[in-house]
């Protein structure tokens, strides 16, 4: 479960903030620019576009197969293969691995997925501090925050935010907004500590089901260093990240990270297949991969759901989302933000804890052009909100039904009825027109708050349509 | 039940729908002729930060020597072979050999260490990458801790494409422990969008581009 946000009241405090607004705003402009410069054959993107959604298609198709697969793969090469169906479990198997080998410590690449699993609170109740060690996850946790995007975690604070917070928080740093010395500080602070830490802990952005790779992204080298230096590395991934075959990698590699930041290529591809081998001077001497369910299978199930779990990751959806764009990714108080944390966090939690996030879309259409692996975010959307205001208990989504209201209910009804029959039909638009000035502003809910209400016509479309005709 | 089994029985479906064609060609239809080749990868990496340094295949080491000379270089760490042999006899700076387990010199390599020299098992045009199968006698940190990372790539080895690279050159059929594509020097930019090299890898990457 996440922290329990009210999104409205979380969304509002968003948007009164100008300093979040302004650095939201210039960052999700100059992600979409970068994006748009990578692709700049429309050809050449749908082109690739179909290719990536049809791997990911495909690799859901044999999902279990695959997993399968994946895991006699591993088992061979030597890297232990875990399951957990909840967060918690999968705490438990980490916490295990840790205590044997005795772990005060641990360093962390990143992984949206411990993310979901609050692993670093569980790791810290008992007694083993899990450091971050990509850039932007570390500022957000020395500042006790979580990540306000899946890509760029610290992407709400401005470089003079993170210099006081550094001086604030770091031994013997002195206030400085240079880039370049920001990021060397933290570069010490993280070197001592991945030349000491007992396990590290990553993500896993592909899972290579042929032959048991593990493959990650990235651009630091924490990374690297995450999964090379320490003598344990446990990854960390939901099951469904895994795809068939070696060659699917570099075509959804190429439209990941275009579309994420609107790099040709992330500095490091890092592709893991086995724990040290005989012989071999450096890397961790176990490798272990924890299979994470947590509600994917559930998600599964639905046919039309499925394609929530073609996601890779990437972030465009909420680099392109307006909504995103002014409230940024704290006030959807979840894991996941913006129009994939849409579709995922009501699926994964139940429409009655995370629902409320389903109303902030305007059904704009961005996000389903940008997503590389086409997931038809907002028809998904449309699709959610009709579970949440269903009540034939014939959905499959966890709280279906808990955001339906009677005076809603009501007025939709009316509304089928209306359209249904012509008499109603008439009088209802001549009621609306003859009687237009007497509709109270109260009538248009919120719109009319910071809006003047809107004029309606003096005559109905079809007056007007009559008209014209004779 | 297991919770292996819980999954797996949830994931199992009546009809298999049936799956699309995948079509790579947007990928593989990218060719380049050998000039082509050369002039992407370079302006690729350079748009990253790379700095490529273009010699032949018969003087590439003291190419690799007048390098080390010229950006004041005081210890370089090479693994074991050929190459890394005769790359170690021409430079005139002291040379360290990566022939220990990590444990044994860890705090040395994360401190003292001011470059490492790697070759490559080939690179990318497309994107400007180079590729690494990391091994016993080149292992896997000799490219991401020291601060310089100087890698040897010949021309000839450069393929148009990652997808090319694992559509014809069979690696499924035994990936090494650790296989890398890397393209650049270690970057952030974490910190209100503004680029920051050497993170936690290389500051710098020069490519010795043999040809």
């Amino acid at each position: 479960m996440n922290t329990a946000v009210n999104f409205t009241d979380a969304a509002k405090t968003a948007l009164k903030n100008p300093t979040l607004r302004f650095n939201f705003r210039q960052a999700m402009d100059s992600l979409r620019e970068r994006r748009a410069a990578q692709f700049p054959d429309q050809d050449e993107l749908e082109r690739a576009r179909d290719l990536a959604g049809a791997i990911r298609r495909r690799s859901l198709n044999h999902l279990a197969e695959k997993l399968v697969q994946l895991e006699s793969q591993c088992q061979k090469n030597g890297i232990q293969v875990h399951w957990a169906e909840t967060p918690a479990q999968a705490n438990e198997i980490i916490l295990e691995v840790c205590q044997r080998h005795d772990a005060k410590h641990v360093i962390k690449g990143k992984s949206m997925v411990s993310e979901e699993c609050h692993l670093n609170d569980y790791l810290a109740k008992h007694d083993i501090e899990a450091l971050e060690s990509d850039l932007g996850e570390y500022i957000v946790q020395i500042d006790g925050e979580t990540p306000s995007h899946i890509i760029m975690p610290a992407i709400h604070k401005n470089k003079k935010e993170i210099a006081e917070l550094f001086a604030e928080k770091i031994p013997g740093v002195e206030y400085t907004e240079d880039v370049d010395t920001l990021t060397a500080i933290a570069r010490k602070v993280l070197r001592s500590k991945f030349e000491t830490a007992a396990v590290g802990i990553s993500g896993v952005n592909f899972a290579v089901a042929e032959t048991g790779t593990l493959c990650l992204v990235e651009n630091e080298g924490n990374g690297r260093m995450t999964t090379t230096v320490p003598p344990v590395h446990i990854a960390i991934t939901g099951i469904e990240k895994v795809v068939p075959s070696l060659s699917d990698v570099a075509p959804l590699y190429s439209v990941l990270t275009r579309s994420a930041t609107g790099q040709h290529a992330t500095t490091y591809f890092n592709m893991i297949s086995s724990p040290r081998r005989e012989g071999e001077r450096d890397g961790p001497q176990e490798v272990h991969l924890v299979l994470l369910d947590n509600g994917r299978s559930k998600i599964y199930q639905d046919e039309r759901m499925q394609d929530t779990l073609k996601c890779i990751r990437c972030g465009a959806c909420m680099n392109h989302c307006p909504v995103y764009t002014r409230i940024g990714g704290h006030a959807y108080g979840t894991v996941y933000p913006g129009p994939i944390g849409q579709i995922l966090n009501p699926q994964q939690y139940g429409i009655d804890q995370q629902g409320e996030m389903l109303s902030a879309c305007s059904l704009n259409g961005a996000c389903g052009e940008a997503c590389p692996v086409r997931i038809p975010i907002p028809s998904l959307i449309s699709e959610l909100r009709h579970e949440a205001t269903r009540n034939d208990q014939a959905g499959t989504v966890y709280g279906q039904g808990a955001l339906r209201k009677l005076h809603e209910a009501v007025v939709w009804g009316s509304w089928k009825w209306i359209h249904r029959t012509p008499w109603a039909y008439k009088a209802m638009g001549l009621a609306a027109t003859r009687l237009r000035r007497l509709v109270p502003s109260a009538a248009m809910g919120p719109w009319t708050k910071t809006r003047v209400k809107p004029a309606l016509a003096e005559k109905t479309l079809h007056e007007l349509m009559k008209e014209r005709e004779s | 039940m297991s919770a292996r089994d819980r999954i797996l029985s949830r994931l199992q479906h009546d009809v298999i729908a049936s799956d699309n064609e995948i079509d790579l060609s947007v990928h593989l239809d990218k060719q380049f002729d050998t000039q082509e080749k050369l002039e992407r990868f370079t302006e690729k990496l350079e748009s990253v930060h790379g700095e490529i340094i273009r010699c032949s295949e018969n003087d590439w080491t003291q190419t690799l020597a007048r390098v080390v000379d010229a950006e004041q270089i005081e210890n370089l760490t090479l693994g074991l072979g050929a190459l890394p042999d005769q790359a170690a006899d021409a430079v005139s700076c002291a040379v360290r050999r990566y022939d220990a387990d990590i444990e044994d010199w860890k705090g040395q390599l994360f401190s003292d260490v001011q470059a490492g020299f790697t070759t490559c098992r080939g690179g990318i045009a497309e994107t400007g990458s180079l590729l690494l199968w990391p091994s016993i006698d080149e292992p896997r940190l000799l490219s991401l801790v020291p601060p310089i990372h100087i890698a040897l790539l010949f021309a000839k080895d450069i393929a148009n494409t990652f997808t090319e690279v694992l559509c014809t050159q069979n690696w499924q059929d035994g990936m090494p422990t650790n296989a890398l594509m890397i393209s650049g020097p270690s970057k952030s930019a974490d910190i209100a969008q503004v680029l920051a090299y050497g993170v936690h890898g290389p500051k710098r990457l020069i490519v010795l581009l043999a040809e």
